[in-house]
């Protein structure tokens, strides 16, 4: 496994288990506070900045296993990093356009907030698989 | 010949070429042209088609005209 394809898998595990951890924490506090009335925005905070240090020591950590091919990037590798981020960034987009409905409505910024950090998490998410499925069965040839 | 599992129509004799060549392995093909094992590994299985560059480094590798690494199978047309 190159070392991009395994940046790749760290990105899809820490955006979901990032994603995942914010999700049960507010819903543990809800369970006792409205929703809106949570500590979501240290919540956040602490997930997204959780997130970027995991995936930079999970990257590193998986560079040491093969640390001939650590951070070697060639232009199959460019490629596929090209494509999964055309995938991810649709979501990027739906993101924005959601926040925007939400902030003409005058929607809580609880909402707004959450509306961006979710396509955010997709963008990652779904912009890895499309990177792991590329280098698992090639990149799609159309 | 590696016939492609993949949507690519591009096959290729790398595989028999690195035999005939010393028994190069993959690692010192890609050490070759500055890619990576895991890219030789994609290109033999069909899962990758190679820039125009890259394929003609390959050929150069083995010292031989680019027909004789890459094939086109060309899609046969069926008329109605």
């Amino acid at each position: 496994m190159s070392s991009e394809e395994k940046s790749a898998w760290v990105l899809l595990v820490v955006s979901i288990a990032g994603y995942a951890t914010y999700a049960a924490i507010v819903a543990v506090q809800a369970a006792s506070v409205p929703l809106l009335e949570t500590a979501w925005v240290t919540t956040m905070l602490w997930t997204i900045g959780g997130g970027i240090v995991g995936g930079i020591v999970f990257t590193i950590i998986a560079g040491m296993f093969s640390p001939k091919d650590a951070g070697k990037k060639d232009q199959r590798d460019r490629e596929i990093t090209r494509f999964g981020d055309s995938v991810g960034q649709s979501f990027v987009v739906i993101g924005a356009v959601t926040a925007l409905i939400l902030a003409m409505v005058e929607a809580p910024y609880f909402w707004i907030a959450n509306a961006v950090y979710l396509a955010f998490v997709l963008s990652a998410f779904l912009g890895s698989i499309a990177r792991v499925i590329a280098y698992r069965r090639g990149l799609p040839t159309w | 010949m590696v016939r492609s599992k993949a949507a690519t129509r591009v096959t290729n004799d790398i595989r028999r070429l690195r035999f005939d060549n010393g028994e190069m392995t993959q690692a010192e093909l890609a050490d070759h042209i500055g890619v990576t094992r895991q890219t030789i590994i994609a290109i033999e299985q069909g899962k990758y088609s190679p820039s125009l560059e890259m394929a003609f480094e390959i050929a150069r590798v083995f010292g031989v005209p680019l027909d004789a690494v890459f094939q086109y199978q060309a899609p046969t047309i069926t008329e109605e």
